[in-house]
């Protein structure tokens, strides 16, 4: 049976400003595929609810995973379990999803786009995917970057940020625009508005797009439906037209859902 | 050491149960939990037809429990019939099915489905969702209201009744004491009980619906409550829910009446709860020597 576990912290850093990284001994590592996640619980029990957050890589033996987080403000589960020491342990659920479709590209040219701390699974998918990979990622400032080097190990890394310090000045789509990035298929986690830009753009160009979506969860195993995203068909399994995203999801082709 | 108890005629193993809304229709957990170990599955919602339920966001975490506002999505009674009643009958564990609907008929219509499905234990009628508009609730807050559709879904129904009453009513005695003039099996609560949270920080909602239904350990010392006064004032066997994190929390609910409890919330928190609930009721009676599961319910000490 799966069930609710501990996991050890084997090291928890801030790594950019507000961006945290916690490395966690569990059997669930060896299980992990790139694109899902796993629940975090903060061990208050005032703050309940698992905290939904992306697996951003996998160790190679299998035996311990890296998750990259945003503490978020005082008084979230978030900036709780950022006060969680290395050598002390943490309970998870996972993992959890579907994760990225690796045999969608495969051998192909792909792109794969991220946005803020929509970037963290982006690595192991990167690590993973063989395929020409040209890989877009935005931060607000060049004093925010986090994981770019974690990245540009696995790709042609192309920077976008907002005040233009470094890279293309601007967002992501304005980084694949200025340098005419051409793809055969698209991966992309991060904010809404950048997933929105992401489909119209796998739409001219008629390509297929896996987007990683995120919304409030309470259960994480499909039971509540407390995190649906509109479908442009009826689901089938939810007979209606929506998915859940921790089950059915993260991971949807750009095409099935209606964001 | 007995653990088995009888609601309306059914027996069950075991006294825990999952609550509605709490546990899909078995499928999402099994993986999780050995179903076979459950006194009863009891399913989300069914309608007559497909429900989309609510837009997102639906949930949101408070202090010690959830608000909700799912809004009783469901994919109908066509696949949930086809679908999850068969995957439910490979297990050895009774089931419930919760019935929702915005009509009279359209809950009768379910019902009669429902009668032709001999694995279906009993049928649990939710008038105390807080989420939807029409139907559910506007049944379950007035007592002549619930008189009426408990008395027309007993007419159809082929399987015991239960009827799952709401919290957010003025004297929750008065409503139990309709139900069961009205032929009522048993009583299951409480169900959610209304609330909100604002986000500070954008100023919003943290429900696209503005009210949920709050569950979870904040809502137990009510609960307890409600059963105890249910209990007082009708005859019929009662479910009690709201908050069960453990064993000590189901006999707390035991004690002041119910004949059985179920796990809600605390499912999403640890999937593996009800069967830590039915340990920790095994080691309690273990503990002070009770020989029947039975013998603890009402038995708190006036």
């Amino acid at each position: 049976m799966k069930k609710r576990e501990r996991a050890k912290i084997l090291s928890h850093v801030e790594i950019a400003a507000d961006i945290f990284e916690m490395w966690l001994e569990t059997e669930a590592a060896g299980r992990a595929k790139p694109g899902q996640f796993i629940g975090v619980f903060t061990g208050d029990k005032s703050m309940l609810l698992l905290r939904p957050i992306s697996i951003c890589e996998v160790k190679e033996d299998g035996t311990a995973l890296r998750i990259v987080y945003r503490r978020g403000e005082p008084g979230t589960g978030t900036y709780a379990v950022s006060q969680c020491l290395p050598q002390s342990s943490v309970e998870i659920l996972g993992p959890l999803g579907n994760g990225f479709p690796l045999e969608a590209g495969e051998g192909k040219r792909a792109l794969l786009v991220g946005g803020g701390i929509g970037i963290p699974p982006l690595v192991e998918l990167a690590k993973r995917l063989d395929a020409k990979k040209q890989i877009a990622v935005g931060y607000r400032g060049s004093g925010q970057f986090f994981l770019d080097r974690d990245l540009a190990a696995w790709g042609e890394l192309f920077l976008a940020t907002e005040d233009g310090s470094s890279g293309t000045k601007g967002n992501v789509m304005d980084a694949i625009f200025r340098n005419g990035l051409e793809a055969d298929v698209i991966y992309a986690c991060g904010p809404m508005p950048m997933l929105r830009a992401v489909k119209e753009l796998a739409a001219q160009r008629g390509i297929p797009a896996y987007l990683s979506l995120e919304e409030r969860m309470a259960c994480g195993v499909g039971a509540c439906l407390g995190c649906v995203v509109k479908t442009e068909m009826v689901h089938h399994h939810t007979n209606v037209g929506n998915a859940r995203i921790c089950t059915d999801g993260p991971v949807f082709e750009a095409g099935e859902v209606s964001i | 050491m007995n653990t088995q108890i009888t609601i309306a005629g059914v027996t069950f193993q075991n006294p825990v149960m999952t609550a509605s809304g709490t546990f899909g229709s078995g499928m999402e957990y099994a993986e999780y939990v050995d179903l076979n170990r459950l006194g009863a599955v009891v399913t989300k919602g069914v309608a007559k037809e497909p429900w989309p339920g609510n837009p997102t966001p639906r949930v949101a975490e408070v202090y010690g429990g959830m608000l909700n506002a799912i809004g009783l999505q469901n994919p109908g009674i066509d696949v949930f019939l086809e679908r999850d009643i068969p995957f439910l009958k490979q297990y050895d564990t009774r089931i419930i099915v919760n019935v929702c609907g915005k009509t009279v008929e359209d809950y009768v219509a379910v019902v009669e489905r429902l009668g032709e499905e001999a694995a279906v234990s009993m049928l649990e009628i939710n008038v105390s969702c807080p989420n939807v508009k029409e139907g559910a609730i506007a049944f379950g807050q007035k007592a002549d209201a619930l008189y009426q559709i408990t008395r027309e879904i007993k007419r159809h129904a082929r399987q015991p009744v239960i009827m799952k009453l709401s919290p957010n009513v003025t004297d929750i005695g008065e409503m139990a004491r309709a139900a069961e003039a009205a032929g009522a099996d048993a009583l299951s609560l409480i169900n959610t009980i209304t609330g909100m949270k604002i986000d500070i920080y954008k100023r919003k909602f943290a429900l696209a619906n503005k009210t949920g239904g709050l569950s979870g350990p904040a809502i137990k010392p009510v609960a307890v409550r409600m059963v105890y006064q249910a209990a007082q004032a009708v005859k019929i066997p009662i479910i009690g829910m709201g908050g069960i994190a453990t064993g000590e929390d189901a006999v707390e609910f035991l004690l002041a009446g119910a004949s059985a409890v179920s796990v809600g919330a605390m499912n999403f928190v640890d999937p593996g709860t009800t069967e830590k609930v039915i340990q920790g009721i095994e080691q309690y009676m273990e503990r002070f020597h009770v020989e029947r599961v039975d013998d603890l319910v009402g038995a708190v000490l006036e």
